[in-house]
């Protein structure tokens, strides 16, 4: 049995401890904004904070988070207000917006250990986070907008 | 169970054509310099600015299946509650290029609603009802602006004869505005009375709707919406916040979750399957044959395999992992290789293939050439590879199916959904959630019908069918392989006077009819037979490649090696003969003029993308336009460091003129980067300029992609790529770091131009010429690969 927190909230699992949080969080806990891309960690739309910092879901399993705090895109903010997400709305960075809530939870984590990154800095943090309909130019100024702001 | 696609098969042999180019229109073109139709007469109402009357301009949608439908009515589309709150019916497909919002603004718009007081309801699959759902072919805006402002300007003259009648006084004397209608006196000046447009809808919704020949529309000027770019999409802060709902996100009471495996090679059966293992894993509920279609034409159907359904998508994986299955070999296809492949398509490029388009006398113009230009150009298969991979929820009970999916053609879905499962159309819903990207994929509902297989084998329980990145990668509609052969014949002064286009690659005609190794006039139309190059002697010939795998469409299509190789071609031909790049683009272009397409000899069925021609004729201007503005913005000619330089190309799609300036800057290890590109484009009427910018931003990394990383290669039958680590796409670590677009000014009687596929084509041979300007080397195969060798 793993026991951890997902946005606050106490939570266990007694099932297969080696399920990936990513499908844990979406068809137990029914926290469907954590979206499965890849599966294999390459592509970051699954991606979360396990104890505050970016982790992928989908090779992230429940046991690994046993004793941890669990955070997805629904307890980023009570009211969607981080600052990246204010960002994001700001510059209108979504296209098909399936990525982003991969995109948001990389930043917010990159913002929480480094308040002012260079650019190369958001690029290289970012680098990991796919998105197919090429939303870069506006997720790199996001971040430097929310960096502002956290 | 799937024997009606033998029945389709068989029909489409005796028409040799699918279904969908029965609905392309054929009607022939008209020769000549003909202005499109559009603003014609500005009509005063007293004191009030200018309302216009316009003259509708033909477009394709009419003969798309099932046309407009009831697109242009305000019943259907719009409802306003008595508190004056209003909803618009968004009924195409949002997959990322912000349709969702864009139509239902032009809807708000015309009407006078106030923005903040609507919401948009999406429309289930249901053509005869909306009109047209197939969201592909950058056709959304292109052939529903007109539709959806007509509903928009009836629906407000409707709100202001209600008023009209409540205050007993004459039309001329009420006024929509801002959510309500004024009241004016005979000066035109406001009374002071209002109605606010809840007050109004019961009555106003009573009316007929006006005729369109008494619509009169907002003049550009008093736009509140359109064409300022102010409106944010709608499902901006659902997006930010995890809360928006793609295919995966729909939850049932009592879903199953399932997984399939499929065959790896086209044309490969079940042979045998084990489901002992598989059964034994906790959680797994049950393990299923789910029956192909083995017989070309595919069309979209499952290609068959086994289903493992689970109460959870890791059960089902871990299921599937256990599953022991073996295959019969195919006959067909077991012998792809696309590196073969290639070798073959280039022989059959250096021969004559079918002449498509003849124009003069091409074989005297090579005969008594100073100099010839020949030289090849390679595409890879694509794969669209949408983030969001292909998943469906199905529920098939009682004799009715209802699914919800990220489905780009919801209707084509429900049709052949009710014929796969033998229901009446009636009993059968699509819903169409949001799209983690389309590109092409999720028109095809192979997806879907699998999934309502499903789900009627497991006795009518809803189950959600998700796909993996790796089944994406294995089993898509790919874009078509590629050699595309350009020769120019120069004479004595330097002047191209023979132009010579081969184009070889196996067609999408064979996903829906025999493969006569042929492609079709849509894919001739795409930047083949219509290059609009000043050239006296023309020929366009199609050599036979016939398909191993499903070919499908990606976004643009066709487009993608044709430009690539015609733009690539030029700037080598400029380079041989001593030229800049640009001057001598301009040059092959020529004078400024409206192509006389008859004249020029296009063939008798050549396609316009589906529209009249007269509703888009083909301006030499605006195309040179575009190319100077790109290349003024850019520097062009200017002075660089060291391996850096600029990289021009242009292109016509979609009745959208564009031109794209990258600049390249090759690091000291070969690394190919971009600092910096430039769009210029001329899209006619538009309403939405941030989501085209959006737009082309995304299609300058998207053709970064395609031109340095993606790649899908066949060994044996059996697609080599399994996830984005070898089917790899631009990342933030190098990407086109500045895209600036510069959008030209509508003007009077250019028609809206699609715009979500245009922006993707002149980007990679753009690069591939700036990469040669810079280092000297020629890249002729997509992809090149990141570093230059």
């Amino acid at each position: 049995m793993a026991t951890f927190t997902v946005n606050g909230e106490n939570r266990s699992f007694d099932g297969d401890p080696g399920t990936p949080l990513l499908w844990y969080l979406r068809d137990e806990a029914g926290l469907t904004g954590t979206k499965y891309g890849c599966g294999q960690g390459v592509c970051g739309a699954c991606t979360i904070h396990l104890d505050g910092v970016a982790v992928r879901s989908c090779v992230t399993t429940v046991e690994m988070a046993d004793g941890k705090a669990v955070t997805t895109i629904e307890g980023l903010h009570p009211e969607g207000d981080h600052p990246v997400q204010k960002a994001w709305r700001e510059l209108s960075v979504p296209q098909c917006g399936f990525c982003q809530s991969g995109q948001i939870m990389q930043a917010a984590s990159l913002l929480a250990e480094n308040q002012a990154p260079s650019d190369d800095e958001i690029t290289q943090e970012m680098s990991g986070n796919l998105c197919r309909c090429g939303c870069y130019q506006r997720i790199h100024a996001a971040v430097r907008l929310a960096a502002g702001g956290v | 169970m799937l024997h009606y696609l033998k029945k389709e098969a068989e029909k489409a042999e005796r028409k040799a054509a699918p279904a969908f180019i029965e609905n392309v229109s054929r009607r022939g073109f008209v020769g000549g310099a003909l202005a499109a139709s559009g603003l014609v007469l500005a009509v005063h109402i007293p004191g009030a600015s200018a309302r216009e009357k316009l003259t509708p301009y033909p477009t394709g949608g009419a003969d798309m299946p099932h046309g407009y439908g009831s697109a242009s009515d305000p019943h259907v589309f719009v409802s306003i509650k008595p508190d004056g709150s209003v909803t618009i019916l968004a009924h195409r497909a949002e997959m990322g290029t912000g349709v969702r919002t864009s139509l239902p603004m032009v809807v708000a718009d015309e009407m006078e609603a106030d923005w903040s007081r609507v919401s948009i309801e999406q429309a289930v699959g249901d053509e005869p009802l909306y009109g047209n759902q197939d969201t592909d072919g950058s056709r959304s805006m292109r052939h529903y602006i007109q539709p959806m402002r007509e509903c928009g300007a009836a629906m407000r003259q409707m709100l202001e004869q209600a008023a009209a009648t409540k205050w007993g006084v004459d039309a001329s004397r009420v006024r929509a505005k801002a959510h309500k209608v004024v009241q004016l006196d005979d000066a035109g000046n406001e009374t002071g009375e209002t109605l606010g447009f809840g007050d109004l809808a019961e009555a106003a919704m009573a009316l007929p709707v006006p005729a369109r020949e008494t619509l009169l529309f907002k003049t550009p000027d008093e736009f509140t919406y359109m064409r300022k770019g102010e409106t944010k999409i709608t499902d901006l802060h659902d997006i930010t916040t995890g809360k928006a709902i793609y295919g995966a996100d729909i939850r049932l009471p009592g879903m199953k979750y399932a997984v399939m495996i499929r065959p790896a090679v086209l044309g490969e059966k079940l042979k045998s399957f084990d489901p002992a293992a598989a059964l034994k894993v906790p959680g797994v509920e049950a393990v299923h044959e789910i029956e192909g279609f083995h017989e070309a034409p595919r069309k979209f159907a499952p290609l068959g395999g086994v289903a493992v359904v689970a109460n959870s998508t890791f059960a089902a994986l871990k299921g599937r992992e256990a599953l022991t299955v073996a295959w019969e070999p195919s006959a067909d296809h077991a012998g792809y290789n696309t590196d073969a492949f290639f070798e073959e398509m280039s022989e059959t490029s250096k021969k004559p293939g079918k002449v498509i388009r003849d124009q003069g006398d091409v074989d005297a113009a090579f005969a008594n050439a100073k100099t010839v230009f020949s030289e090849e150009y390679r595409c890879q298969h694509l794969n669209q590879a949408a983030m969001e991979p292909l998943v469906a929820v199905a529920r098939v009970a009682d004799g009715k199916c209802e699914v919800w999916a990220p489905v780009q053609s919801p209707y084509g879905a429900r049709e052949d959904l009710a014929k796969a499962l033998e229901l009446p159309i009636e009993n059968v819903t699509v819903h169409m959630t949001l799209l983690g990207g389309g590109f092409g994929r999720k028109s095809k509902w192979d997806f879907m019908i699998e999934a309502a297989l499903i789900s009627r084998k497991v006795g009518g329980a809803p189950v959600l069918l998700q796909w993996t990145r790796e089944d994406d990668m294995h089993h898509s509609f790919y874009h078509t392989v590629s050699v595309e052969r350009i020769e120019m014949a120069f004479d004595d002064a330097g002047k191209v006077t023979g132009f010579r286009h081969r184009t070889v690659a196996p067609s999408i005609v064979s996903t829906f009819a025999p493969d006569s190794g042929y492609q079709f006039n849509i894919e001739y139309g795409m930047g083949f037979v219509n290059t609009p190059f000043e050239v006296p002697n023309v020929r366009c010939e199609n050599g036979q490649a016939f398909a191993h795998t499903r070919i499908g469409w990606l976004r643009s299509v066709s487009n993608i090696p044709r430009a690539f190789a015609v733009q690539s071609a030029v700037a080598e031909a400029a380079h041989l003969m001593g030229r800049d790049h640009r001057d001598f683009l301009l040059e092959l272009i020529g004078s400024d003029r409206i192509l006389d397409v008859k004249a020029l000899g296009y063939p008798e069925d050549f396609w316009h993308y589906g529209d009249p021609y007269e509703s888009f004729p083909v301006d030499t201007a605006r195309l040179k336009h575009v190319i100077n503005v790109a290349t003024e913005k850019a520097g062009w000619g200017k002075e660089l460091p060291k391996g850096q330089a600029l990289g021009l190309a242009a292109h016509l799609a979609w009745h959208n003129y564009v031109a794209t300036v990258v600049h390249v800057d090759v690091k000291a290890d070969g690394t190919i980067t971009v600092p910096h590109a430039v769009t210029a484009m001329d899209c006619g009427f538009y309403v939405n300029p941030e989501r085209i910018r959006s737009q082309v931003e995304g299609a300058a990394v998207m053709g970064m992609s395609h031109a340095l990383y993606s790649g899908i290669t066949f060994k044996n039958g059996a697609v080599e790529q399994s996830n984005y680590y070898d089917y790899e796409i631009a990342r933030m670590s190098n990407f086109p770091k500045v895209v600036d677009v510069v959008l030209v000014d509508p003007q009077p009687g250019r028609n809206a131009a699609g715009v979500g596929e245009p922006g993707l084509p002149p980007f990679a041979p753009a690069l591939a010429n700036a990469v040669f300007a810079a280092t000297g080397k020629r890249l002729r195969m997509m992809p090149m690969g990141e570093k230059v060798a």
